[in-house]
């Protein structure tokens, strides 16, 4: 397929307003879940004012959080999608700063020296665009995360080394859900990257707090680790936005990437419970969004 | 005016401004429902009053401030809209970072009362027990329900900093929010930490970590 730009300006405007008011559906069924689980009753209280706010930001059509959050646009191109790079860049953030300007939003984005805020959304590098290949379809993906600086400001990486073993990964996230407390606005998804570079680690931790609810990780013995850790993760008794319960976090993710011999590196990203997202698939024939 | 949560919890309505006493009074683990204003501030807003040297034409003695930095729309000027701004959506955001400003907040402007979300430090806690002020906690990333708490913003100051500036907000049944530091030294999340680091050593065990 031949991809108009001026259809993905639009569809990446689109997308940042759709992710900031609707919940997926896997968030939503997580939050159920919860409530139905926890036996604090003040956690339930505080997990039945957020569900509450997912059906006020729906019949309101508002934003469900305030926080405009660093927009990431992650693209997946198929096989035979043809398009100019440089100008599909161009799109996206053009449609980001229309949104901004259009619905209007808040611009979350300043420079990091300055501070300047452009009231775009958009500055040096943002908004974040991933881009990544597809063999398994002939179709443009667009996924859009709206990352909320609460749960962003809590990320940590550790270069651990091979004596310090698996144990270390494990030991390590648990700190970093025992540090971040109520300021990720918890309950959570905790993201974990293992393996990899440095900045590898710490993508692959962002790609696991960002999957949806349910999904597993491919590699099997990532699939285990997330098992394990998911499993035990709310006993630690943080609760619903730290003020103590059950509901610590939905779920811990886990990404992993093949690493050096010299090295053990686990990164921890988490993404907060207004887990935001939103994706556009388009083909010759229709844009389908979803999440 | 007292009105009854869930099981038996009262729910305490204080309409700002607010006396010493009036906050003293108050205990973790309270319910309070704020009515009259409450005044909006941010990173920004604090690093140019305390670090910077300017300074607001508002009188924050005896107020609450909301840890925030609304989305909002630019209209017409109008006794609805005195500022030229309706807003959009408005809620909470994380307190940690703002720790260094509590005391600050309270010697030199007065404030009695921080809401905000995921807690503050010792700094805070202490500023609460010698001065007199509280701590109470919004739900977080709850800001389509919060914005329906919001009347109307009324004023803003220091708006070269937008969307950090200092924001003049009319609440109507602005809560319920739970009393999360009081100014007798409690903190629920200095309680709920303590109880979490207790629970890691069987955490970890469970995962087969001595």
């Amino acid at each position: 397929m031949d991809v108009d730009t001026r259809q993905v300006e639009d569809v990446a405007r689109e997308l940042y307003i759709r992710a900031l008011k609707v919940l997926p559906d896997d968030i939503k069924a997580g939050f159920a879940r919860l409530d139905r689980d926890e036996t604090d009753a003040g956690g339930k209280r505080v997990l039945g004012t957020m569900i509450r706010n997912i059906e006020v930001a729906e019949s309101t059509d508002n934003l469900l959080c305030q926080d405009t959050g660093i927009p990431i646009y992650n693209v997946t191109l198929g096989r035979n999608v043809h398009v100019d790079g440089v100008d599909l860049e161009a799109a996206i953030v053009r449609g980001c700063e229309r949104a901004t300007r259009e619905h209007p939003l808040r611009s979350s984005i300043v420079h990091p020296i300055t501070r300047e805020n452009r009231h775009t959304s958009s500055g040096t590098r943002v908004p974040v665009i991933h881009v990544a290949f597809s063999e398994r379809t002939d179709e443009l993906a667009i996924e859009m995360i709206p990352k909320g600086s609460g749960s962003e400001n809590n990320s940590w990486l550790r270069m651990a080394v091979p004596a310090d073993g698996v144990a270390a990964i494990e030991r390590f996230v648990i700190d970093c859900v025992l540090d971040a407390g109520g300021r990720t606005c918890p309950p959570t998804i905790v993201g974990v990257g293992v393996g990899g570079s440095a900045d590898l680690c710490v993508h692959l931790a962002k790609v696991a707090a960002t999957r949806a609810l349910g999904s597993v990780c491919d590699d099997p013995e990532g699939a285990k680790l997330e098992r394990a850790l998911s499993a035990v993760v709310n006993e630690l008794g943080i609760g619903p936005q730290g003020l103590g319960g059950d509901a610590t976090s939905f779920a811990v993710h886990v990404e992993l990437a093949a690493t050096h011999i010299t090295m053990n590196p686990v990164a921890v990203n988490m993404q907060c419970h207004s887990a935001r997202r939103a994706r556009a698939v388009l083909t010759p024939a229709a844009v389908t969004y979803g999440f | 005016m007292d009105s009854d949560l869930g099981a038996s919890q009262r729910v305490r309505t204080l309409t700002t401004p607010v006396s010493e006493a009036d906050v003293r009074a108050l205990r973790v683990g309270d319910m309070v429902t704020l009515e009259g204003t409450l005044f909006g501030i941010r990173d920004a807003t604090l690093i140019h009053l305390f670090d910077r040297g300017r300074t607001t034409r508002f009188d924050l003695a005896g107020h609450a401030v909301l840890h925030t930095a609304p989305n909002v729309r630019k209209v017409e000027r109008s006794p609805q809209f005195p500022t030229g701004y309706a807003p959009v959506c408005i809620g909470t955001t994380t307190s940690i970072r703002m720790e260094r400003f509590t005391r600050p907040l309270m010697e030199r402007c007065g404030v009695r009362i921080v809401v905000g979300k995921g807690g503050m430090g010792e700094d805070s806690l202490a500023a609460f027990r010698e001065l007199g002020g509280v701590y109470l906690a919004v739900i977080g990333g709850v800001a389509a329900l919060e914005t329906t708490w919001i009347e109307s913003i009324d004023d803003v100051d220091l708006d070269d900093l937008n969307p950090e500036s200092l924001w003049k907000f009319r609440i109507r049944g602005f809560g319920p929010l739970q009393v999360a530091m009081d100014s007798a030294g409690g903190s629920v999340y200095a309680q709920v930490d303590a109880k979490a680091r207790s629970r890691r050593a069987a955490v970890l065990a469970k995962l087969g970590i001595r």
